[in-house]
Parts: structure tokens; sequence; C-alpha cells
């Protein structure tokens, strides 16, 4: 017999667990926009309706976590504790691509008992333009114009594909594919994701909370006419750089 | 080689292709024993919490108009022997705030004393300070992420509910540091049989419940868990936190008719 | 200078029950430039005196955010500040991430007090050479506080520390009663002529020397989506504050207050072991 079968039979503890749910960011040519649902399960219950994964961290700069729940909620605070030590040295916000950065360091400083979470970073560039930064688990991380991961990465991310970056769709002749697409089209986008995968995802639902951010100067009119937008702009007057951050709810399917 | 912990070989399992991932609540009782911990140079080092021992089952808790109402049983079992039928899994924690626990019970009564050490600490400042429900959930949540992240986890699944300056409180944080505020909640199996009866009865509806439906509601869940439920003990407690500060009930118990079993094949005296 | 016999090691007590070191820690907090604290029933407020060593300098900082509902106006060594104001924005972060919530000002306050405290009282250390005005708003209020390098820490309705403090202080004794119910501006405006009456004779408050720090909501002539953390108004937009001021009183008006000394001339007696030279 071999020496384990003798063993009392134990649990191997797993501190990691899985808690579905789906985010998404897309880069404008002068806004970003980063979204998630707002179920937290864990394999067939939901846990709660609501339990954000959006996290606004500037007024420029916007955090969506997927993956283990727990481990995503520490690494957010973490991240917001730097920014603010960061503020207290610097008497200003943190630029978007330090912030990214910042993030891949503390994400690679786990490499060995790392996060579980995907993270995407969305915002404005110091420049003025949108931008969405990508990560995994263990830091690696790219900038893209859009990005999608979680329970329902594989059902969004070919659409994505597909309508940002017309992958195996044919430009007519004389008019070519445009490299940043409006605004209201791309919360048309969001939104679309979003519902399709709550129809073919078991882990994805509930609620819907998409932050917009837009550069400085950006007029806000296709915002004003939606329903359920608020401003969320919260950087005191000594250290804002004009962007502007807003949020947008939606109700989803709760079955 | 090992392919018991496998959802395809393993019976078990079957029809429950998550049970990998998601073992059941404690993973006391489960059927699927999962891998065997390899025996290495380091297996009787330092000791470590791999499982739970003494375990109390399903907490459930409610928002209702003036509060929150939170209920768990009286038993801890011993595997599946009932071992103490006169075990409190709620405790108040301050003025403002009641706790609830499933899972082992050594480890409870060790948060148990922690956050009453806390509350002492408190007491002594008077400062116009005290800590209220978010805060003790806050501070529990960074007890049982701290310990996950140490891999030595305290076996628990815990509610928080509290009433503090006309705001109700209501969370859960469990073992892995896991966490989430809902209007209802409810851990263990409570989870799973509980939890849907609550929400009917519950969503939408906070703010008009009054006491009186409330109760009904909860002993009415905790009735069907005690059905259901062979972990249970038809003995339980109802927690009360309002504005008028927190309440634990003496025990009381469901009234039940197990007559229909006299017909059940398997559980009367059919011989055949 | 100062010269004891008792005076070469904090940990000793002079014949007379004092602790030297101490003493002349909080001479450097009277070296320090002057700062000023007040409140209202809404707001609490700083104004400092910033100095520049000459025409080519900056002028120092004066206060320091520890939080968003914490703020700091600093006398004496501006390097032991540094130290203990990082230390004070730990302790912030600390109860924030332990249990998520604004840290109570005054467990703050005593947090420092302590540490300053053992300063006092080890062997082999020395006692900082700054003292703190805290001003910050948590659940019971807007508050003020002083803290000083003997570990000391009071609540006040008004205070001032440094330089010819002494005559802001007279000012606030005088009006301290009336400060309850101002609004921000009127609040501001009582701070800066308390600042006042600590210059000297040919000196004035500038937008370039003056700091101001408030804890409350926004005022006229802030932002009004401002939330009411703590925030430091200098440079132009204290512009509107120093033009509130009344002109002040010329040599030998009628309501000028007579120059008080820095501290009340140290009795000659018995008692005292200090023998005094410039």
């Amino acid at each position: 017999m071999s020496p384990s079968a003798q063993a009392p039979i134990r649990h191997d503890f797993n501190p990691y667990t899985e808690n579905g749910g789906t985010i998404l960011a897309i880069a404008g040519a002068d806004f970003a926009v980063i979204a998630g649902d707002t179920r937290q399960s864990e394999g067939y219950n939901i846990q709660t309706r609501y339990a954000p994964k959006v996290f606004r961290l500037t007024d420029k700069a916007v955090l969506a976590v997927n993956g283990f729940a727990a481990d995503g909620n520490m690494f957010v605070k973490k991240v917001k504790q730097r920014l603010e030590w960061y503020r207290h040295a610097h008497a200003k916000d943190m630029p978007l691509h330090a912030i990214a950065r910042l993030i891949q360091t503390m994400l690679y400083a786990k490499r060995f008992f790392p996060y579980y979470v995907y993270n995407i970073l969305g915002g404005i560039e110091e420049d003025g333009t949108g931008a969405v930064y990508s990560f995994d688990p263990v830091g690696s991380y790219e900038r893209e114009a859009c990005r999608a991961a979680g329970a329902a990465q594989s059902l969004v991310q070919p659409f994505l594909d597909n309508q940002i970056y017309f992958k195996n769709q044919q430009a007519a002749p004389g008019s070519p594919h445009p490299a940043h697409l409006p605004l209201n089209q791309v919360l048309a986008l969001v939104t679309d994701s979003f519902t399709s995968a709550t129809e073919r995802h078991i882990e994805v639902g509930d609620g819907l909370e998409i932050y917009i951010v837009l550069a400085k100067g950006r007029n806000s009119n296709e915002l004003e006419s939606l329903k359920g937008v608020a401003e969320v702009t919260t950087a005191s007057e000594a250290i804002a750089t004009g962007e502007r951050l807003f949020v947008l709810r939606r109700e989803l399917k709760k079955d | 080689m090992n392919f018991s912990s496998h959802s395809t070989m393993n019976p078990m399992a079957w029809g429950n292709l998550r049970e990998d991932a998601y073992p059941e609540p404690f993973g006391a009782y489960s059927h699927n024993q999962g891998v065997k911990p390899r025996a290495d140079a380091f297996t009787d080092g330092v000791q470590r919490t791999q499982q739970p021992i003494v375990t109390g089952t399903s907490v459930l808790a409610i928002k209702y108009k003036d509060g929150i109402m939170m209920a768990a049983d009286n038993l801890a079992s011993y595997g599946s022997l009932a071992r103490f039928k006169d075990i409190q899994r709620l405790h108040a924690v301050g003025d403002y705030t009641v706790i609830g626990a499933g899972g082992d019970m050594s480890d409870f009564q060790y948060l148990q004393q922690i956050l009453d050490d806390l509350m002492v600490e408190e007491f002594a400042a008077e400062d116009g300070h005290p800590l209220g429900p978010a805060e003790i959930y806050e501070y529990l949540s960074q007890i049982m992420y701290g310990r996950r992240s140490k891999i030595n986890p305290l076996w628990n699944s815990l509610l928080v509910g509290g009433f503090k300056d006309g705001k109700r409180f209501l969370g859960y944080v469990d073992l892995l540091g896991t966490t989430y505020t809902a209007s209802t909640l409810a851990t263990g199996y409570g989870a799973y049989i509980a939890q849907p009866l609550l929400r009917k009865a519950v969503e939408g509806r906070e703010d008009t419940l009054t006491e009186e439906e409330a109760r009904e509601i909860i002993k009415e869940s905790m009735k069907v868990l005690y059905y259901r439920d062979a972990r249970s003990l038809n003995k339980f407690q109802i927690a009360t936190i309002t504005e008028k500060g927190a309440v634990i009930s003496e025990s009381m118990s469901s009234e039940t008719i197990w007559a229909f079993a006299e017909g059940i094949r398997g559980y009367g005296a059919q011989t055949s | 200078m100062f010269r004891n016999t008792y005076d070469s090691d904090n940990t000793v007590f002079s014949p007379q029950g004092r602790l030297h070191q101490v003493e002349y820690a909080l001479e450097a907090v009277k070296q320090g430039s002057a700062a000023v604290g007040l409140r209202s029933n809404t707001h609490a407020i700083l104004l400092a005196l910033k100095r520049s060593t000459g025409e080519l300098a900056s002028y120092q900082q004066k206060m320091f955010r520890i939080d968003d509902h914490v703020g700091i106006a600093i006398a004496g060594l501006t390097s032991d500040a540094r130290v203990l104001s990082n230390f004070m924005r730990q302790q912030a972060m600390s109860e924030r991430m332990i249990f998520n919530r604004p840290i109570p000002v005054n467990r703050l306050v005593s947090s420092i007090a302590d540490k300053a405290q053992v300063n006092t009282q080890e062997y082999g250390r020395r006692p900082y050479g700054v003292g703190f005005l805290v001003i910050g708003s948590d659940r019971s209020g807007a508050h003020l506080y002083e803290f000083s390098p003997s570990g000391n820490a009071y609540e006040y309705y008004a205070m001032s520390i440094g330089a010819r403090s002494q005559s802001a202080k007279t000012y606030l004794e005088k009006h301290f009663e009336e400060f309850a119910d101002c609004s921000l501006e009127e609040l501001i405006t009582h701070g800066l002529h308390a600042l006042r009456e600590s210059l000297q004779q040919d000196k004035d408050l500038t937008i370039h020397n003056t700091s101001i720090g408030v804890v409350g909501p926004a005022g006229e002539h802030e932002h009004p989506a401002l939330r009411g953390g703590f925030r430091i108004i200098e440079g132009e937009k204290a512009q509107v504050y120093l033009s509130s001021m009344r002109p002040k009183e010329t040599e030998g008006g009628g309501t000028a207050t007579p120059a008080v000394p820095d501290a009340p001339p140290a009795a000659p007696g018995a008692d005292e072991d200090v023998q005094m030279a410039e």
C-alpha cells in the first residue's frame, strides 16, 4: 500500500475560487468605456445580484477586475492606496500609463501566489487619447483598442473583434473602416455584448455598470440624452485636469 | 494514479459537473473525497486547518423594514454525529451587530474572542466612534482573507447583520475571504435550499416587511431546512438587530409533520 | 543660548522636575513661522505664514494633507514634520484598510502624541522639534487639535503656534466666541487677522506667504461640487480672502493690540535653574 492511501483523508485547501461575471473596455479617440455586469456567483449559486467589478481609480482611470472576487477587491484596494501615496507625493493624479505599469508590478510581485484576477484598465492618456490596457493575472499587459475578459470572454471578444477591429469584414471601396467608433455606437455595442452574454452564459446578468471617461474639453451631448447616467467626476479643483467621468447603469435579466 | 476526483470517473459526481471546483459546503460530508494529499517531508510540519471538525450548518438572514433578522440552529455536528445540541451560532458584537457562523465551531469561537477583545478596546476608547456593522464586517473580511492567504484558513461561512445610524447592513464572508452584501443571505445548505425561498419572499419588499412577516419567512425557511438538511436540528435562535439594538432570542422549534414518511419506501416499516 | 546642568540627556529630570530637552524642543516650535487654527460649527481652518530664505528660494511648505478629511499645519523642523505626517498618513490608510472608514481625528492625534511621548522617556532619543495644528472632520463634526513635542495633544476652539504666536492668540481669545456661527469666509477673515498679528512690523500677508487649509462644506468662492474634504488654498486663490481683511490699524491706533511678548518673562527665583544668555 502506498503511504498516501493509509493517511487520513484530508481536503487540500484551495485558496482560490471563480466568481463569474464579465468585464469589457473599449477605447475611443477621445473617450474610453469600461463596463462589467454586477452578478457575483460561485458554481450554480448567485451570491449577490449587485457586486461591482468596475472601480473609479481617478477621474481619468477606471479599473475593471474579474476572476476571484476576494483577490479582486483586495487588489483594487491596494492599487487605490498606492495612488493615494502618489497624490501625497506629487499633488496630482497618477497618469494612466503609469497606473498600467504600477498594476503590472503589483501583479508580478505576487507571481508565485498570484491574484487570480483579470484586469482591464481604461481611461484617458496624458495626450488626451482614449486607452485600454489589459492584463493577465501575473502582470503581462498591453495597450489595446478593446478587450473583454471573464466568464463570457469567449462570447464577447469575437464579437468585438468583428465590430471594433472589423475582422472578417471587407470595407467598401473608397470608404475604409474607421479607426475609432463614435461614443453612441460604442455604448450600443457594450449593451448588446452584455445582453447577449446574459442570454447565453449563466454567470452573466442582473445588472450592468458602464463607466465613460471623456477627455478634457470633449462634449458630453450623447450622454445627456441617456437615461440613468450620472456624472461621478470627483477630483478636487486643485488636481483636476479636465477629464470627466460618468456612470451608466442598466438592468440585465436575472434568470 | 488517482482518477477518483475526475468528475466523469466518479459516479457520485455525475450530474454535478462542478463538484471538483465547488465542493459541498464545508466539505465535511462530501461524497467526492477529492485528491488525496501528497505525503512529503513537510506533511507533519506546521499544523493547519485542513478540514473542519465540529461543524455548524446553515445561517439565514434577511433585511426587513426595521432592520435585520438572522437565524441559526443550535447544533454542532461531529461528521454525521449530532455532537452538541445546545451550541450558540449567533453572537452579538457590540450594540449594533450580530454575526452568525456555519462551518468549524472552534474557529468561530476563536473569532468571537478576537471580536470581543476588539470591542473591549473600543469600549475603553469611549470617544464617540464605536464600530458599526460595516466596520466589523470589513475587519472580519480582512482576518478571513489574511488567513486564507497564509493557506491557514478559519473554516467558516459568516453572516454579519447590523443596524446603525438608521442604516441596515447585511454581509457575507467566508474562509476564502469572499465577500458580498445582499438583502437576503444564506450559508451552507441554506444557500441551496433557503435562499430561493428568501429571495422570493423578500426581494423588492425590504422596506415594507414587518417584523412579524420577516419572522414567518425565517421560521418557514428554518423548517424547510430541518426537513431537508440531515445536519440540522429543530432548535434554533432568531436574532433581530434594529434601532433598539441587537436581540438574540431563546431557542425555539418549528411544528413538523412526519406522518407522510410512513409511506416512503426505505424510511418507514416496509419490509420489501 | 541656554546652558543647564541637567539638559544633556532628555531622560534625566532637573531638581525642579523639568525635562530641559523637551523644553528646548518646544523652543524649536517657537522658532518656526506662525500657524493659526480655528473652528466654527461647520468648518475647521488653518492659516500659516510661509517663510522664504531669500529672493532666490521658494517658500517653505507649511501644510500637509493627511487624508481626505484631515490636514495639518506645522511650526518647527520641517524634516521632523515630514516623518510625523508620513506616520499619520499610514495610520489613516490602515484605518481605511482594516475598518473601511476615515480615522477618527482624535485617535490620529493621540497616535502621534504617544509617539512623541516615547521620545521624552527613552534613552538615546530626542524629542521631535515640531508642533502641529491638526484639523479634521469626522462623524462628531469639525475639530482642531494642537500637538506638541512634549507628547501633549489638546482640542481647541482656536489656537496658534510658532513665532510671535502669542499675538495671534490674543486676537483669538478676544474673538473666539464669535467663531461658532461664522461662515467659512468670515472664519478665514478672522484667521487672517489673527495670523497678521504675528507678523513683524514691516511685513504683510500676501498670496505668496499665506497658506489656508480648510475642512468643511464648499464656501462661496469655491466650486459648488467640491466635497468637504481637506484642501489647501494658496496663491491666486487666496487673494479673495486676503482682500476681505480690514486694513491694519496704524501704530498707536485706538484698537491696536499692544505688543505682547512671546512668553511671560521667567520669574526669577529659587525654582529657576536656568541661566539665560542671548
